[in-house]
């Protein structure tokens, strides 16, 4: 294994800075260990390998001509595959997009560029950002690197794969309920998802704008801080970005001091239907807190227990209207049906019928369901209700702390085939503790606690509304509180690929 | 509560012909099956909040969003149909639309 695959992305951004190697030799390790890992990983659905070279050759130019650039410029980066990319291949992992080359350019992607990070690929998710295991691709799954019997979580789990397969040192996911901490945790990586507006969303596919945000995912507290730093800010194409300043994320994350910070432990998520190895680690995380002067306090979230019944009423109901535009008539798949009249009609029938997978099915239909005539006030006016309850739960619970914590997810990753089919609220259920977030628009970050069975636990940190450096300030301090515990997640896995 | 919510396959062929999804006797059936466990399972949604909790529509409340009303770039034609399924005449060639029930 190539050294330069193992260092994080600050440390790559220092040594390109004092010229200790050029990024076309850090991109090329990087595509050199896709090349070498795709077929047991997957973690991408299109690797860009000359549009990465060019991208490094052009800012080891302006380097060598001393000229500025970004600090993080020569530092590969991947996109996950529901983020539009002018002239490159964007599927959402459905056969709905699978040849579609956009004609525009997505405000994360145009920052990416600007500042100069090669573009490694596009990687995996569930279609449409739809699912919590990457099983739900149409072009196939992405295997965990810590044991490829077991899933990588979702949606964005090509994204956590590159990154834990040390196959790129960033990666861009998103997160509608769980979807960047979720599979951040389950491959000791690092997850954000940024208050509601911090990143833009324009040129991001939607699935339920009012709880789609991007989120910078990294292997440490800061590199994701880093990324976060730079993909955040005001962008006019989006009526919902905030005109927030964005600063001082990566110097909170570098911050070593948790004394007199409160960390208040959510109630209604800790303990009950948790596996044992999960609730084990927390604790010990929050041991090491405690430590290292942190004040643990409980806090009431009663709301909670009803956010991720609110949730899947809310969420696939904006699905069933986001996804209208996939009629097969201006872009994307057209297919005619095989029998019977040729109208709009049956095309578009036929079309949606053949472009989409189960699962987004299943959401349009419940979507259309919760919003249709005589149903509307009782599910998603009730549900949207349960929203307001859950954000004043959390304004209550934030004047008692700084940051609220629990365990990202329940379990740790699930094998292949766990999804009981028979009964899709089981696998919804895996989703619990990440949902209160997005309903409420608070920001989070899931980060590496420790090991149960061999696979990596999250710890998940909440921060108020537009305070996400409050987040950092916890996070990046606890992060090295765990390491000098002993607890250094990656450095297990890291361990293990050498070897290979 | 509990009881509206078993989801019948008709329900779910009306649910599919509004969302314009062409589905077979085995998926409406199974989509029934799968719509009544979650259904029954959120259901309780509206037993939680009374009439005088106001709904939430976006977390973060923003309003009068507006831009300075200056023509900006927009797509040319060629870059709007070069992903279209069919077009002709610099326009989207779609399936018939008229005459339909």
């Amino acid at each position: 294994m190539s050294e330069l695959i193992n260092k994080s992305a600050l440390e790559l951004a220092a040594g390109l800075k004092a010229g200790e190697f050029s990024s076309v030799a850090v991109t090329q390790a990087h595509l050199d260990r896709i090349h070498a890992t795709e077929a047991d990983f997957g973690s991408f659905i299109t690797v860009t390998d000359e549009l990465a070279l060019e991208t490094a050759k052009s800012v080891d130019a302006k380097r060598s001509a001393g000229e500025e650039v970004h600090a993080l410029a020569g530092v590969p980066v991947a996109l996950k595959d529901l983020i539009v990319t002018e002239g490159v291949a964007t599927t959402a992992a459905s056969k709905m997009l699978e040849n579609w080359v956009p004609p525009y350019e997505s405000t994360v992607h145009n920052k990416v560029k600007a500042a100069g990070l090669p573009v490694l690929g596009k990687t995996n998710l569930d279609e449409f950002a739809m699912g919590s295991t990457t099983e739900h691709s149409a072009f196939g799954i992405t295997r965990n690197p810590w044991n490829l019997e077991h899933v990588p979580g979702g949606s964005s789990g090509g994204a956590a794969a590159a990154l834990a397969g040390f196959q790129a040192p960033l990666s861009v996911g998103t997160d509608t309920g769980g979807s960047v901490r979720q599979p951040a945790a389950f491959t000791g990586t690092v997850g954000v998802k940024p208050t509601y507006g911090s990143i833009s969303r324009f040129g991001i596919i939607a699935m339920a704008s009012s709880l789609d945000q991007v989120g910078p995912m990294g292997r440490n507290v800061a590199d994701a801080a880093a990324l976060h730093e730079l993909l955040a800010g005001h962008d006019p194409l989006d009526s919902t970005s905030l005109p927030d300043p964005v600063a001082g994320f990566v110097s909170a994350a570098q911050t070593s001091n948790l004394g007199g910070k409160k960390l208040g432990v959510i109630k209604q998520l800790r303990g009950e239907g948790y596996q044992d190895g999960v609730r084990d680690v927390f604790s010990t995380a929050l041991d090491v807190a405690a430590a290292a002067g942190a004040e643990i306090v409980e806090v009431d979230c009663p709301s909670i227990s009803y956010a991720l019944d609110a949730y899947y009423l809310l969420m696939p109901s904006e699905v069933s209207s986001n996804l209208a535009r996939y009629d097969g008539m201006r872009y994307g798949l057209r297919v005619e049906p095989e029998s019977g009249p040729v109208t709009a009609e049956t095309v578009m029938a036929a079309t949606r019928a053949a472009g989409f997978g189960d699962e987004v099915k299943r959401r349009i239909i419940l979507g259309t369901y919760a919003l249709s005539a005589g149903y509307y006030d009782a599910y998603y006016g009730s549900a949207q209700k349960i929203r307001t309850l859950v954000q004043n739960d959390f304004t209550k619970a934030f004047e008692s702390c700084d940051v609220l914590v629990s365990p990202t997810a329940p379990t740790t990753a699930l094998k292949f085939g766990a999804e009981a089919a028979s009964d899709p609220m089981a696998l919804y259920l895996g989703d619990v503790a990440t949902i209160p977030a997005n309903l409420a628009g608070i920001p989070g970050l899931s980060l590496p606690a420790g090991l149960a069975d061999g696979l990596p636990v999250g710890f998940q940190i909440l921060a108020p509304a537009r305070q996400d450096v409050k987040m950092y300030e916890v996070a990046g301090p606890l992060e090295a509180a765990l390491e000098a515990s002993g607890t250094r997640v990656l450095d297990t896995l890291a361990e293990g690929l050498t070897t290979k | 509560m509990t009881e509206s919510s078993a989801i019948t396959p008709e329900q779910v062929e009306h649910l599919a012909s509004l969302s314009r999804i062409a589905m077979g006797e085995d998926e409406l059936k199974s989509l029934a099956g799968d719509l009544s466990t979650i259904l029954s399972n959120v259901a309780r949604v509206n037993e939680v909040a009374g009439d005088d909790v106001p709904a939430t529509s976006h977390p973060i409340a923003l309003s009068n969003v507006l831009r300075p009303d200056v023509v900006g770039e927009t797509l040319t034609n060629e870059q709007a149909l070069a992903s279209a399924p069919a077009s002709a005449d610099e326009k989207f060639l779609v399936p018939q639309i008229l005459g339909e029930e």
